[in-house]
């Protein structure tokens, strides 16, 4: 048993923070922010490059920065982060010891080491391969051996969460079951294992292949299993940023789950049903039969859908229910008028929850549909869908989580808390600028991955309609102010971590930093239903998704036969 | 107890569910159905599906069937590099190579005729993408795909590469004229 010395109660939350892993939490977080700032300044030269007003960089330049650019944030920025969401689900949230820091540490400089020699292999010039680095097209040996190196350190992360759980149960540092919070951090690194291990399987031969020691690397295989590692690896974020949902909903309005058994359930169904999600990524591949695409995109009946479409009502349907509970039980929004919307934690989550199911969630489904994936695939449709997945869902929501950690983690005072109220919406508002306008310009068939859609000097050129390059231009602005909103995410945050005032160690503040939990929904909600006013929003998401899906039918139908 | 602490009853797979969870879960199911069953009844109805036939090859194999054609339907060149504009019958199997940074030959089909099209590279990964129909298709070096295709509109289309494949990925651009 760790010695109690090693600990410290926030005198805020009543959160019992073990030192060791606090030192971890705060190494990783802080990373994890230089790498979104990096990845985020690089996103900028790449918006302005695809604004073809103003075209900013040069050919290889560009193709360069847009290498780094996803790497950076699609990988280090979330994978830093997650780590800290780990240890804080598993050591504070268990009151429990971390198992083995010293390995804690071993991971996170194996992840350092990765991330800064993977951005020396790129910004080399040599390694301009895209973040899925397709073979045979060949990077750096140094590209490949970093991410195995970063992968490993994630590896050796996720294996002292479950070293933490199993100590936590072992110790009796709590009673039951695990949080339900954990229990989605748990989902998360379970699937980072297989992630990180698919990941192996196919980044091992693919560097022996770069130094010659191998002769070959079948594109197809490398498709198959580096996309168990590229798409699954947004399944660890979708699973980690629903996990941060459950946790503002609770530190924000004191919210329990409507059921544990339902929200736990929907967890489960993403490590059964999310595995092969790199089918969607080779639905238009040679060589792979349709009942096999059919069925592994779907599982006969969309479960992992159906899991986050659960998350989306049961997440916001708690919210409202802790609200009426409070008193805002009048009609159907009642609940929703009063949120704290200008408090960033919980903007931040409310908008990436939206952005995620509107924007993210039915592009996704709609775009890994098989037949629907002909009109699609690998037009700038594709990082539309993922930037409102990603750098709107869960970008949003771990802004938001930071947002509460900078006191309750840091002991610092927000400062500019008047400008991170509006952070969440700038960064919100401009990500789904982003995304909408990369999707309506992917409609009109504009290529992903591509720096001049005018073909300048090339044999032979192709007009696309000018409509698509009015939505270039209006998804550049939609950079610019989401990189606004974005810089000023770390703006607060460091200028708070390195002036905020600081908190005591001891000493109550005051304002309140968690809600008291609220312990039965009784006697609320309209008639036998407690959150009435979430059921209509999800029905609302549910017409427009229904739409929409077959309006892209209509489309497929317009277009040359092929059989 | 909160989602930040373990659950407060302790059987909790016991307690009731919420009755806008199982309404919600019950709507979202059978909307993931009607999504699945689209799938195979648009196999049965629809006039876009992906064949399954592809073939394993070599980049020489399948330049030397593309080379024969070319060189028994081309009709007449064009541009300074005297690209080969072929015009093949009605039904006929048609080859697309895919190379740094080409799509070869250009092809002039009828409108409403349909051609057997084979793709592959001869290098890196290229992304067929036909405009303004929006048709995309992965192209790899060592596989042949096989697509029947059925032009539905007189006009000049594009073939853009929208798989990243080097320097001059944005200059690789293509052209299949489809005739009356």
């Amino acid at each position: 048993m760790a010695t109690t010395t090693e600990f410290r109660t926030c005198p805020d939350t009543g959160l019992l923070f073990h030192k060791p892993a606090e030192k971890l939490m705060k190494a990783n977080a802080v990373v994890a922010v230089v790498f979104l700032l990096v990845g985020g300044i690089l996103g900028l030269l790449v918006g302005l490059t695809r604004w073809p007003a103003v075209h900013l960089l040069g050919d290889s330049d560009f193709y360069l920065t847009l290498t780094a650019h996803g790497i950076n944030v699609l990988i280090f920025w979330i994978i830093f982060f997650e780590i800290a969401v780990l240890y804080f689900t598993s050591s504070t949230l268990l009151k429990c010891r971390l198992a083995t820091p010293r390995m804690a540490w071993l991971g996170f400089a194996l992840m350092l080491i990765g991330a800064v020699a993977n951005n020396i292999a790129v910004f080399q010039g040599n390694s301009s391969v895209m973040f899925t680095s397709y073979v045979p097209m060949p990077a750096d040996p140094l590209f490949y051996l970093s991410l195995i190196l970063f992968a490993v350190g994630a590896l050796i992360g996720c294996f002292v969460f479950l070293g933490t759980l199993v100590v936590a149960r072992a110790e009796r540092t709590y009673e039951g079951s695990i949080p339900l919070v954990t229990f989605g951090a748990l989902t998360a690194a379970i699937i980072a294992i297989f992630t990180i291990a698919s990941g192996a399987i196919i980044l091992i031969p693919t560097f022996l292949w770069s130094v010659g020691l191998i002769s070959n690397v079948d594109p197809i295989m490398y498709r198959v299993i580096w996309w168990a590692f590229g798409h699954s690896s947004q399944q660890i974020n979708v699973a980690a940023m629903v996990a941060v949902w459950y946790a503002v909903a609770a530190v924000g309005f004191g919210a329990k789950p409507l059921s544990e058994k339902v929200s736990r359930a929907a967890f489960l169904l993403y490590i059964l049903f999310l595995q092969l999600a790199s089918a969607h990524h080779i639905l238009v591949d040679p060589g792979i039969s349709s009942t096999w695409k059919i069925f592994n995109t779907s599982y006969a009946m969309y479960l992992a859908v159906l899991a986050s479409m659960i998350h989306g009502l049961t997440v916001p349907g708690s919210i409202e229910a802790a609200q009426r509970k409070r008193g805002f039980n009048k009609g159907l929004f009642e609940w929703l008028r009063k949120a704290p919307w200008g408090n960033p934690a919980f903007s931040g989550v409310f908008l990436s929850l939206i952005i995620f199911g509107f924007l993210g969630g039915i592009s996704g489904v709609v775009m890994g549909t098989e037949q629907i994936n002909l009109i699609i695939h690998n037009t700038i449709y594709v990082p539309g869908h993922f930037h409102a997945t990603v750098a709107a869902g869960t970008t949003l929501a771990f802004m938001a989580l930071t947002y509460w950690l900078v006191p309750v983690l840091f002991r610092r005072d927000l400062i500019m808390a008047g400008l991170a109220k509006w952070q969440p919406y700038i960064f919100g508002i401009g990500m789904s600028g982003v995304a909408l306008f990369m999707m309506g310009a992917g409609t009109l068939g504009v290529p992903r991955r591509h720096w001049d859609i005018a073909f300048s000097g090339g044999a032979m050129t192709h007009d696309f309609p000018t409509t698509a390059y009015t939505l270039l231009g209006l998804m550049g602005v939609s950079v610019v102010l989401a990189v606004i909103g974005g810089g000023l995410f770390v703006l607060i945050i460091v200028s708070s971590l390195l002036f905020g005032k600081r908190k005591s160690m001891t000493q109550k503040s005051a304002e309140s930093l968690i809600v008291e939990p609220v312990t039965s929904y009784q006697g609320v909600g309209i008639g036998k239903m407690v959150a009435p006013g979430t059921f209509v929003l999800a029905l609302v998401f549910l017409t427009a998704f229904v739409l929409y899906y077959f309006v892209n039918w209509k489309y497929l139908s317009e277009t040359w036969g092929i059989s | 107890m909160s989602t930040l602490a373990p659950p407060s009853e302790r059987l909790w797979w016991k307690e009731p569910i919420e009755k806008v969870e199982i309404l919600w879960i019950a709507i979202a199911l059978s909307w993931g159905i009607v999504m699945f069953i689209m799938m195979p009844y648009w196999h049965v109805v629809g006039k876009q599906n992906l064949s399954n036939e592809a073939y394993k090859t070599t980049p020489e194999a399948f330049q030397k069937k593309a080379q024969a054609m070319v060189d028994k339907y081309t009709v007449r060149t064009e541009g300074e590099r005297q690209f080969p504009v072929v015009r093949p019958p009605a039904g006929s199997d048609i080859y697309m190579v895919a190379r740094l940074w080409d799509w070869w030959p250009i092809f002039e089909l009828e409108n409403g005729k349909s051609y057997r099209l084979h793709l592959s590279s001869m290098d890196w990964q290229h992304g067929f993408s036909l405009q303004p129909a929006n048709i995309n298709l992965q192209v790899l070096p060592g596989y042949e795909m096989v697509v029947t295709i059925t032009p539905n509109k007189a006009g000049e289309y594009s073939v853009v590469c929208n798989e990243y494949c080097g320097i001059g990925h944005h200059k690789m651009v293509g052209k299949i004229y489809v005739k009356e």
